[in-house]
């Protein structure tokens, strides 16, 4: 189903972003416990560690910009909310050394990556968690497009990066005794994705979620009880391919600034954690509240207006917030301006600007065949989120928990009537379940 | 609307944790959902949503259910007029049926309602909008000559022990409005059924006095053919309440005696439609459960020994309850399959039993409410095995790798 929203990027590129301070917001990184590598007045290059996971101490995270450490943020039980580097006017990086990956071993490829601290690129199945590095897994999954609402252009944002990705496959072919495995569209152009070699590729046609990793899995090799897998995006993959073709840690992406209240759409190129209050001033509504999402409308996160680039998001949307509306008898509303996928409000073929509210409140689950729609895999999932509910561990096993992530559940949670926090449900379900198991 | 907005605003603090009121809470909550969309914004997971909620699933159930309760009142009107002989204007006709359903409906609401109402508050949640659909069908079910104390007190029963001690709307197992008729069958089965509750004789507030003509038999058409004498369907012919004959497009429009929602079918198939089309309603139950009725019927009239046995399908789908019931109350998502493929085996079997009822219970002309409730029961047990199936599937597939 794909969402008509207003604010889809421009296919322009409207410059560089870089800003004074970076922050790395380890919650991120979901599934790791980080422990800090560095202290406050630490210099640090582009690519020197920040922290390492406390259970994996070989997994790095790299600074994306050079600097001084000015501060460590942290939060209720000392949690380390961000880590915050001034940067350099010039960015100087860390030399890792150019290698041709084939003349490398699997454990070299693998202790590269960790080493460059951009392991966490990578993320497995089941948990949906940043890749255990000692797991062997059954296959890499990477997808070449994105399907989401307002969602960026592949093509567009990995344009000229034909040789960093093919770097990027090559090493990510050695990790695995299986096979990787690319998705990639009908639309899909770019040579670098249509014309790689070393992997599988896979045609995927439809609206969101196909583009969404888990959908892809599911109907190429789903995954079984035992089994991991690794899944990335492509600009991802051209980030590794990077790190060996030029021997440095680059986390500059190419970035779409979507949404309604963005008055010029386009893209940025950026490093992950730029702060990103430059190409919000000035450019999007004024006089109502805002809601600023780094990602998209479905799985993003929250951030402020001053907030930075989240680790794995390439794109920014911003929509109104809502909370300063009353709508007076939305059940009986006939306004062109309200959205639903179902058939319940007249339909038609414009753009909507859709803000944060819930439209509705908390109920519990009525309406049946509401999630099977917008859910396309072999799976119940009105089912297994009440097993998920419930914490029946057999049951989330035998309804399919190890191949799903909480954003294939985004769409549900969109179309829900009763409101339901999925996503959250998902999570929470699959960080106990990982407790329990491991 | 702004002032009202202020006013809202102004109260709200009473309500809220400390307040005066804040035993009211759930009250004022609905109220003010009810007038405005809650801003209340997504705090995590998806940043927007559709805005498709639980009030507007029921609003639209509501609405199609109001061709049948129209035509249904004025059927009303008709049939008392009918029964005491005067000729009187089709407004007046429609205004003596309004009068007559209308304290039904608020019983039904107010009882229903206000235990709603008080539970979400003792359990703090916001009121759900379940019963806004079970209290307009209630009334739509149960003769029209029903008492309104057994209604409220067959309401009250049904809320309480068949959705509030499950824990309220959405996980019940039986449909509250068919358990209020199915009280009433069984605690006042003389007021329930028979040839004397489905037509309206008396006056309401004072409207429409008057004394029922000789001749009059107020028995429902499937009523009639159940007891009848005559051996064979093409020696009985159904008749209306003043012995006149009753053709197909009576039945077809709801000009015959009956309760209130199930007598027009052609309303029903409207409020088919608007359930289908806004996909509220799931066009598998419906057709399953007419796909059900069909066979059953198909089978008996192949080895037919009276004349119910005898009687074409088209009958069994425009008399009693089975349209009604096939559209409004099978369709009931809680206490349906939750799965697709289950739908069609639930449809399928209601229409069965339904009919199985009918032809083979010679006490009991109608089955649609007990086939219902039958299969409610059975439900989650058809999903059992639906999704046993995927998970032996996913199960095989994990040995397979294994080995």
């Amino acid at each position: 189903m794909q969402i008509p929203l207003l604010g889809d990027a421009e296919e322009i590129l409207r410059g560089s972003v870089t800003s004074e301070y970076v922050r790395i917001c380890p919650e991120d990184f979901h599934g790791i416990t980080p422990k800090l590598a560095v202290k406050i007045d630490d210099t640090v290059k582009a690519g020197t560690p920040l922290f390492f996971d406390k259970n994996y101490p070989g997994m790095f995270f790299a600074s994306p910009v050079s600097g001084v450490v000015t501060n460590i943020e942290r939060g209720v039980k000392r949690r380390i909310l961000y880590i915050e580097v001034k940067a350099d006017s010039t960015n100087l990086y860390e030399e890792y050394g150019k290698k041709r990956v084939d003349s490398l071993s699997s454990e070299e490829v693998k202790k590269s990556i960790l080493d460059a601290g951009i392991w966490f690129l990578i993320k497995q199945r089941p948990y949906d968690v940043v890749a255990v590095p000692t797991k062997e897994p059954r296959d890499i999954f990477v997808t070449g497009f994105d399907t989401a609402p307002l969602a960026p252009s592949a093509d567009f944002i990995l344009n000229g990066l034909d040789a960093d990705l093919q770097t990027g496959f090559d090493a990510l072919a050695k990790l695995t005794a299986g096979k990787v495995y690319l998705s990639i569209s009908p639309k899909t152009t770019n040579k670098g994705l249509c014309e790689a070699t070393n992997v599988v590729i896979t045609e995927f046609d439809g609206p969101h979620p196909t583009g969404n990793v888990g959908v892809q899995i599911n109907h190429i090799k789903p995954v079984n009880r035992g089994e991991t897998v690794w899944t990335l995006t492509a600009p991802d993959v051209a980030i590794i391919g990077r790190l060996f073709n030029q021997g440095v840690v680059d986390l500059t992406r190419t970035v779409a600034l979507t949404g309604s209240e963005v008055k010029q759409t386009g893209y940025y190129r950026m490093v992950i954690g730029t702060q990103l209050n430059s190409i919000f001033e000035g450019n999007i509504t004024e006089g109502i509240s805002l809601r600023y999402i780094s990602g998209n409308p479905l799985t993003g996160r929250k951030i402020d207006a001053n907030g930075v680039l989240r680790a794995y998001d390439t794109q920014v949307t911003v929509i109104p917030e809502g909370d300063d509306v009353h709508e007076a008898f939305g059940w009986a509303s006939l306004s062109p301006k309200r959205y639903s996928a179902g058939c319940t409000y007249p339909s038609s073929n414009k753009k909507y600007r859709l803000d944060a509210r819930l439209l509705g409140g908390p109920r519990a689950i009525i309406v049946s065949n509401e999630y099977d729609k917008v859910f396309p895999m072999d799976i119940f999932p009105e089912q297994l989120i009440k097993s998920i509910i419930a914490f029946n561990i057999d049951k989330m096993e035998q309804l399919g928990i190890y191949e799903v992530a909480p954003e294939d559940f985004a769409l549900c949670e969109f179309v829900d009537t009763s409101k339901l926090e999925l996503q959250r449900i998902v999570r929470t379900g699959l960080d106990l379940l990982r407790k329990e198991m491991e | 609307m702004k002032a009202l907005r202020k006013y809202l605003d102004k109260i709200k603090p009473n309500f809220e944790e400390g307040g005066k009121l804040h035993w009211l809470y759930s009250t004022y909550d609905a109220f003010e959902t009810f007038l405005f969309v809650p801003n209340t914004t997504s705090k995590s997971g998806v940043h927007i949503h559709d805005a498709r909620d639980s009030k507007r699933t029921m609003i639209i159930v509501i609405l199609a259910l109001v061709p049948a309760l129209l035509i249904g009142m004025y059927n009303v009107g008709l049939q008392h007029y009918l029964a005491i002989g005067h000729d009187v204007t089709l407004l007046t006709k429609f205004f003596y049926g309004f009068l007559a359903v209308l304290p039904q409906i608020v019983v039904s609401y107010v009882v229903g309602l206000g235990i709603e109402f008080a539970m979400a508050q003792m359990k703090k949640e916001e009121v759900a909008e379940g019963f806004l659909v079970s209290g307009m069908l209630i009334p739509m079910i149960v003769p029209v000559d029903t008492p309104l104390w057994m209604i409220a007190v067959a309401t009250a029963f049904a809320v309480i022990f068949a959705k509030e001690v499950f824990g309220g709307t959405g996980y019940n197992i039986f449909n509250v409005a068919l358990i209020t008729r199915a009280f009433l069958f069984f605690s006042y089965p003389s007021k329930m059924s028979g040839d004397q509750v489905w037509v309206r004789t008396a006056d309401t507030f004072g409207v429409g006095k008057g004394t029922v003509i000789d001749g009059f038999s107020g028995a429902t058409p499937l009523g009639q053919i159940a007891t009848t004498e005559a051996g064979g369907f093409s020696d009985f012919a159904f008749q209306g309440i003043t012995g006149q004959p009753l053709s197909i497009s009576d039945m077809f429009f709801g000009f015959i005696p009956g309760s209130v929602g199930e007598v027009s079918t052609i309303a029903i198939l409207l409020g088919a439609v608007i359930l289908i089309a806004t996909g509220v309603g799931s066009w598998k139950t419906m057709l399953s459960v007419f796909i059900g009725g069909l066979v059953a019927v198909l089978l008996v009239n192949s080895f037919a020994q009276n004349a119910i046995m005898e009687m074409p399908v088209y009958y069994h789908f425009l008399l009693g309850g089975f349209a009604f019931g096939a559209v409004f109350m099978a369709t009931d998502p809680v206490t349906s399959t939750r799965t697709e493929k289950g739908k069609w085996i639930y449809g399928f079997l209601i229409g069965l039993i339904a009919v199985a009822i009918r032809v083979f219970n010679p006490g009991y002309p109608e089955g649609m409410m007990l086939a219902i409730l039958f299969m409610n029961a059975f439900a989650p047990l058809i999903d059992f095995y639906v999704i046993d199936a995927n998970i032996k599937r996913r199960m095989r597939r994990a040995t397979v790798v294994k080995q």
